[in-house]
């Protein structure tokens, strides 16, 4: 290695630049390990993430097939692990597929609104004056909606598909994370380096993203980690209202919805993906509280 | 205080308006649908057509628009075509079942709040700390008809104690009162864990502050400390949030209705989707934003009386 | 009370559990204090001193804990103690003053509840009765109007009057030691003068021992009797104040005294002499003195193998040090280095002046409100620099001196008046509507080293796109031009990968002077940009400034609340207060009567380390008027010690010159001023 230079300026594909970058990443994994809370967030996270991609693989039956002979004896048995629901469906295997369109959806709605969200709050938070005051007041009004009545009527009205309900999510969620991004840039935009950056003459894009953006991301990603927790729980109350994704596709809160009225007689029906689904959550929440724990460490 | 006042009540009126106007188009855009709606599935185009006429839903949006804003003026929401009622009856009926179980809810949920996320946060990483935490994050991440299938497996069908359902009709054995013990336990258990965690939070950061050290290093008791000093800088943020769950009590407990049958607000406004009553939706609607600001504004009301650093 | 001392600190040693690790920040300190006696500790950031005043009073946190050691306050064992005998001795006996008054009191309690805690708490006494002992007490740290005191909050006032108020409580119930951790740190010159008088003051009357931490030598000559030195969480020395400043035994206080810029020196006489090295990082603790990597004298062996005993100075029994080659070094004088020429020369041309500049900040207007009375930053004010020279503009809090800085270098824009840069009219020009050979004309050095250089940035990524945009330098030449910058300041090549996290606070200002560089400026604008550094590090990048200047004939306009620094460094000086400019002239005229009264009271108050340096004090009554309030006639009227009537409350001061480059604006005729008026500044001869 003759001169260390820049990393700004390194060829992206020179050997001592991606073997900082590997370094950097070894050691945020490192870091993750020292918070009981993020360990075992994360590891439940991913066991879910793998169970979802190993869905088609490893459940013992298609998630849709009714096995007749099964009604006789829906509750937990060596054919299935789970048992049945009502109608002979496998629930192990529909409780696998159920992961796939959560964890799709969850994180994609999530994603958007930290794009937008981000997006908005540094036009808010660097601008100011009206344009402040138009993007703060269209976010209050968006966020003084209470959120599921919100759903209800937007989606009964477009009606729920994947697509509607991550852009339904989107837009509900970016407003916070737009006020959230909004108070740091108001914090940051008074650094020094963003002089700094104005004497040189960067843009006012460059200045929200280069400068600001990359200094406001401990919070957000802590955030970002409790809404997709959140998302789980909307996309699950969602299914039980009705208004989630259409049948018969197996939809955690879907799944609940149909067996829920059976619970005097077969209350494992309901309990396997309310289970489920809380589990998943438990896995985003421990993470992001150990994301926070970490950040505050430093 | 006064231009406080004005100033949030034309923002409430503001909001009102934005928000009646995009349901309002959102609801109206298919102006036959209403027609078909009423006349069923059987009747002719030429029929849904007349009726459209009829109804005046064939003139253009905005026009429609300031009718309806002068029906509102005049205190008439219109007619549920799904409850077949007025609108007013059918919202002020399932709105004070609402409030019913928000009040029981609140008056749980502040006080056990408060007492959880201040003594785990005075101590931050004390045993009872990370136990109130980690309880109280896992209980947030239980969606709410999880926790009311998860606790109507005990208390209804394995224990029998209480029953699965709050109709509050009093009957089938079950008083009023013990049909809304579950459903009630379940809000709170659900909002409380996401409360602490803010109050805890505010806690934690008011501990660090120097203002603390000075008071622990003038000698005072820890309880003095906590009650004098640190308790009033800590809920200035979470009353604006405390604040807040009234909002979600009132209309965002549509799930909890729905597990446990109970004929509330957020259940009506549900079925109002589903059954595209248009009249109910609009309504409801504003209801809701009319709520939600208003709770908005007492939150903000609070922080200022709390605050003096904004009162001067 | 027993006899013997006050507090008897023997061999304590302090350690925090980090993520690294436990750093044994303190490794092992013994001092006494004596009942009535004020001693000072002082020492640079991280030198533990703040550690060793929260172990007194156990308040280390969770991350720090006593690992050895004895502290015996009043005969009672401290380390062991319970938590109610802590609670007893808090507040009671042991008090404390902080060095943030404003975060150190609540927010939302009145200042009257506040200051009645501790003897209700630790007295028992009524309601009544601790009102009038704080009534009593906010009277006699001369606070006007006690009882509207009392029902205020803490942000209603000002930063000395929240001083006050931390003092107050403090001394409320009659401790017997006192300790004030940096308690005027963050305060103007002149309400740290008169909360120093005042500490002096209360403590004669009410007899409490005094533990004074700082970092600021010349406060520490003001109040205490004593003084020890710290270095690396150990004591290197210890012993009266004036035998300490006068001839100090150890070569880092030597080194101290050395580095600082006093009011009579001057950079053309003697650099400023830096210690050489930093501080190393408290968990590589090598066997022997703490000092040996940065000592001039350090002996390889003798210093470095075994712990450095502390032993008594020959001859001087009450006068410590921890040097085995303290005997031996010769008497302390004050350090010359090699004379920089600087010719006094033609004086250039203006490269960048101002002419009847004025910014008036509007504020937002309020909703449904009147509007609120425009904030006048900078009124009227003309100032000038010559080319390769050097520009001070020095002035307290609300001048004025960053708004005329940011003026300079676009980032506001002017109200009315010009701006010239090299001859061309930039006033209104705010910096992104400047063409580019302007941009790189003009660049600009912060104050903070914690934000001037993007935490998410290598150093080497930040040099590089100054260097992109300000020189258009392609890829290519980037690191080779990046390289170049860091060697002008004299920074190692590999600093370029690292991020300004695992920088220290000197190394940090000299990326950021070599970002500054990067466009080959003809004028450097340093907005303080030594005030947040230590004093050991503030001397090598004024002598970097100096040097980059010297070598690139470069323009420097130097903004600073620091007299001494600014004597040593500027050629011409700007006194500014509240927006306009009180005197202006070269830094011998400034610096000698006839003053400006505004510039008498201000040199009057800058502590200097040197005990015999005995000055009349002036001290300023009144209260700073707020900026959006400023009076009409004369600015300083309200505090001024020599107003003569009210022309100066009704009528702007006539703009007095004296010979070609001295101007007061004063209604006092300066032949009178002069004659009133004994030298505040005397010249420093050279080798004394």
């Amino acid at each position: 290695m003759s001169t260390p230079v820049a990393a700004g300026t390194l060829s992206a594909s020179s050997p001592a630049a991606s073997r900082v970058r590997a370094r950097r990443w070894r050691r945020r994994l490192a870091a993750l390990g020292e918070s009981t809370p993020a360990t075992v967030g994360i590891a439940i996270v991913l066991a879910w993430v793998v169970l979802a991609v190993l869905a088609p693989l490893i459940a013992p039956y298609p998630p849709n097939a009714n096995d007749m002979a099964a009604l006789a004896h829906t509750t937990p048995s060596k054919a299935h692990w789970l048992g049945t629901d009502h109608l002979g469906r496998d629930l192990l295997a529909r409780v696998l597929w159920g992961a796939r369109p959560v964890l799709v959806i969850a994180p994609l709605a999530v994603l958007g609104a930290a794009a937008l969200g981000s997006l908005l709050g540094l036009s808010a938070g660097y601008f100011g004056r009206w344009i402040d005051l138009t993007i703060t007041r269209a976010c209050d009004i968006v966020l003084s909606f209470p959120v599921i009545i919100l759903y209800m009527i937007i989606l009964a009205h477009v009606g729920s598909s994947a697509w509607n309900i991550i852009g339904v999510l989107t837009l509900t969620k970016a407003p916070i994370i737009a006020r959230i991004v909004r108070g740091m840039t108001l914090d940051l935009r008074e650094r020094e380096y963003v002089a700094a950056a104005k004497m040189r003459g960067e843009s006012a894009l460059y200045i929200m993203l280069v400068e600001i953006l990359p200094n406001a991301r401990g919070p957000l990603v802590v955030d970002m980690c409790l809404r997709t927790g959140y998302n789980v729980i909307i996309i699950g109350a969602l299914g039980f209202l009705g208004i989630g994704l259409p049948p018969p596709d197996p939809d955690w809160g879907g799944m609940v919805k149909d067996t829920y009225g059976m619970m005097m007689v077969w209350p494992h029906m309901a309990l396997v993906p309310c289970a489920a689904i809380s589990s998943l959550v438990v896995g985003f929440n421990l993470l992001a509280v150990g994301l926070r724990e970490l950040g505050l460490r430093d | 205080m006064k231009r406080f006042l004005v100033k949030h009540l034309l923002f409430l009126l503001l909001t009102l308006l934005a928000v009646s106007f995009l349901v309002f188009t959102l609801n109206e855009f298919s102006p036959g649908a209403v027609a078909r709606k009423v006349l069923g599935a059987y009747a002719t185009q030429e029929q849904v057509d007349l009726l459209t006429q009829q109804m005046g839903l064939d003139r253009p949006v905005f026009v429609r628009y300031v009718d309806y804003l002068g029906a509102l003026a005049s205190g008439d929401l219109g007619y549920s075509a799904r409850f077949k009622a007025p609108v007013t009856d059918v919202i002020f009926k399932h709105l004070a079942n609402t409030a019913l179980l928000a009040a029981i809810a609140f008056a749980c949920i502040v006080p056990l709040s408060t007492l959880l996320g201040v003594v785990a946060g005075m101590r931050e990483a004390s045993r009872l700390d990370r136990a109130i935490l980690m309880f109280s994050t896992v209980i947030a991440s239980i969606p709410e008809f999880a926790l009311g299938v998860f606790l109507a497996s005990v208390f209804v069908v394995w224990l029998g104690w209480l029953p699965g359902t709050a109709t509050l009709v009093a009957g089938g054995g079950w008083s009023v009162a013990a049909q809304l013990v579950l459903p009630v336990t379940v809000i709170v258990l659900f909002d409380s864990g996401y409360v602490v965690s803010m109050i805890r939070a505010s806690m934690v950061e008011v501990m660090q502050r120097p203002y603390i050290r000075t008071a622990v290093l003038k000698g005072l008791p820890f309880r003095a400390v906590i009650l004098r000093h640190a308790l009033r800088n800590a809920m200035l943020t979470p009353v604006t949030v405390i604040m807040l769950q009234i909002n979600y009590l009132i209309a965002g407990v549509v799930v909890v209705e729905t597990v446990f049958a109970y004929p509330g607000f957020g259940r009506m406004m549900l079925e109002a989707t589903l059954f595209k009553d248009i009249a109910l939706i609009e309504a409801g609607a504003l209801v809701a934003v009319f709520l939600a600001v208003v709770t908005n504004i007492l939150g903000d009301l609070a922080y200022m009386l709390l605050d003096p650093r904004i009162r001067a | 009370m027993t006899d013997g001392p006050l507090l008897d600190v023997q061999d304590l040693r302090v350690s925090y559990t980090t993520r690294a690790g436990e750093v044994p920040v303190v490794p092992g300190l013994s001092f006494q204090l004596n009942a009535g006696e004020a001693l000072g500790l002082v020492g640079e950031s991280g030198c533990g001193k703040s550690t060793v005043a929260l172990a007194i009073v156990r308040y280390l946190g969770r991350s720090g804990r006593i690992v050895g050691g004895r502290i015996r306050f009043e005969g009672r064992e401290l380390t062991t103690l319970d938590e109610a005998g802590l609670r007893a001795i808090r507040g009671r006996r042991i008090a404390m003053v902080y060095q943030d008054p404003m975060a150190s009191l609540n927010p939302v309690m009145t200042v009257g509840h506040q200051l009645m805690e501790a003897p209700r708490t630790h007295e028992g006494v009524s309601g009544a009765t601790a009102r009038d002992r704080a009534l009593a007490m906010l009277a006699e740290v001369k606070l006007a109007d006690p009882e509207a005191v009392m029902e205020r909050y803490p942000h209603q006032l000002s930063g000395g009057q929240q001083q006050r108020i931390v003092i107050a409580m403090a001394l409320i119930t009659g401790p017997a030691l006192l300790i004030m951790d940096e308690p005027t740190t963050g305060l103007d010159v002149t309400v740290e003068a008169a909360v120093l008088d005042l500490v002096r003051e209360l403590r004669s009357r009410h007899r409490s021992a005094i533990l004074f931490i700082s970092h600021n030598l010349g406060s520490v000559v003001r109040v205490c009797d004593r003084v020890a030195v710290m270095y690396r969480g150990e004591l290197v020395e210890e012993g009266p104040v004036r035998r300490i400043f006068t001839n100090p035994r150890h070569p880092y206080t030597r080194g101290l005294l050395d580095c600082l810029p006093t009011l009579g020196s001057d950079k053309r006489q003697a650099p400023l002499v830096p210690i050489a090295g930093q501080v190393e990082s408290a968990l590589a603790r090598a066997p022997g003195c703490g000092f040996a990597g940065r000592c001039a004298h350090v002996e390889i062996g003798r210093c470095t193998s075994h712990p450095i005993p502390i032993g008594e100075v020959y001859g001087e029994p009450d006068h410590h040090v921890a040097c085995v080659r303290a005997d031996e070094l010769a008497r302390w004088t004050r350090r010359s280095g090699a004379t920089v020429t600087h010719d006094a020369g033609v004086v250039g041309e203006p490269m960048v002046a101002v002419h009847h500049l004025t910014k008036i900040y509007e504020p937002r207007r309020r909703w449904l409100r009147g509007p609120r009375a425009p904030v006048r930053a900078v009124s009227d004010v003309d100032l000038a620099a010559a080319r390769g020279r050097t520009l001070a503009i020095v002035g307290e809090s609300g001048c004025g001196k960053s708004t005329v800085a940011k003026v300079l270098s676009g980032l506001v824009v002017a109200t009315a008046g010009g701006v010239t840069l090299d001859g061309v009219e930039v006033g209104a020009l705010a910096v992104d509507a400047r063409g580019a050979a302007l941009k790189r004309k003009l660049q600009m050095v912060f104050q903070n080293p914690d934000s001037t250089l993007n935490p998410s940035h290598t150093v080497g990524y930040a040099i590089g796109r100054a260097l992109r945009r300000l020189q258009g330098l392609s890829p290519a030449d980037l690191a080779a031009g990046v390289e170049h910058l860091l060697e002008v300041v004299k920074l190692p090549p590999a600093m370029a990968a690292r991020k300004p996290g695992h920088l220290s606070g000197g190394e940090k200002q000299r990326a950021a002077i070599a970002r500054a560089l990067a466009g080959d400026p003809e004028v450097i604008v340093a907005d303080e940009p030594v005030s947040a550094l230590d004093v050991s590090v503030q001397a090598s990048i004024v002598n970097l400034l100096t040097e980059i200047q010297a070598a690139r004939g470069a323009t420097l306009v130097f903004i600073s609340h620091d007299l001494a620094v600014v004597r040593y460094l500027a050629d011409t000086v700007a006194v500014m207060y509240l927006g306009t400019v009180a005197e202006l002239g070269s830094v011998e005229r400034v610096f000698a009567p006839p003053y400006h009264p505004y510039t008498e009271a201000l040199l009057s108050a800058v502590p200097v380390p040197d005990p015999d340096h005995a000055v009349a004090r002036i001290l300023l009554e009144g209260r700073v008027p707020r900026a959006d309030e400023i009076p009409r006639g004369c600015p300083f009227a309200t505090r001024c010690p020599r107003r003569i009537g009210p022309i100066c409350d009704e009528t702007p001061p006539p703009v007095q010159r004296f010979g070609a480059d001295h101007r007061i604006a004063c209604h006092i005729p300066g032949e009178e001023l002069r004659r009133l008026q004994t030298a505040l500044v005397e010249p420093r001869v050279v080798g004394r």
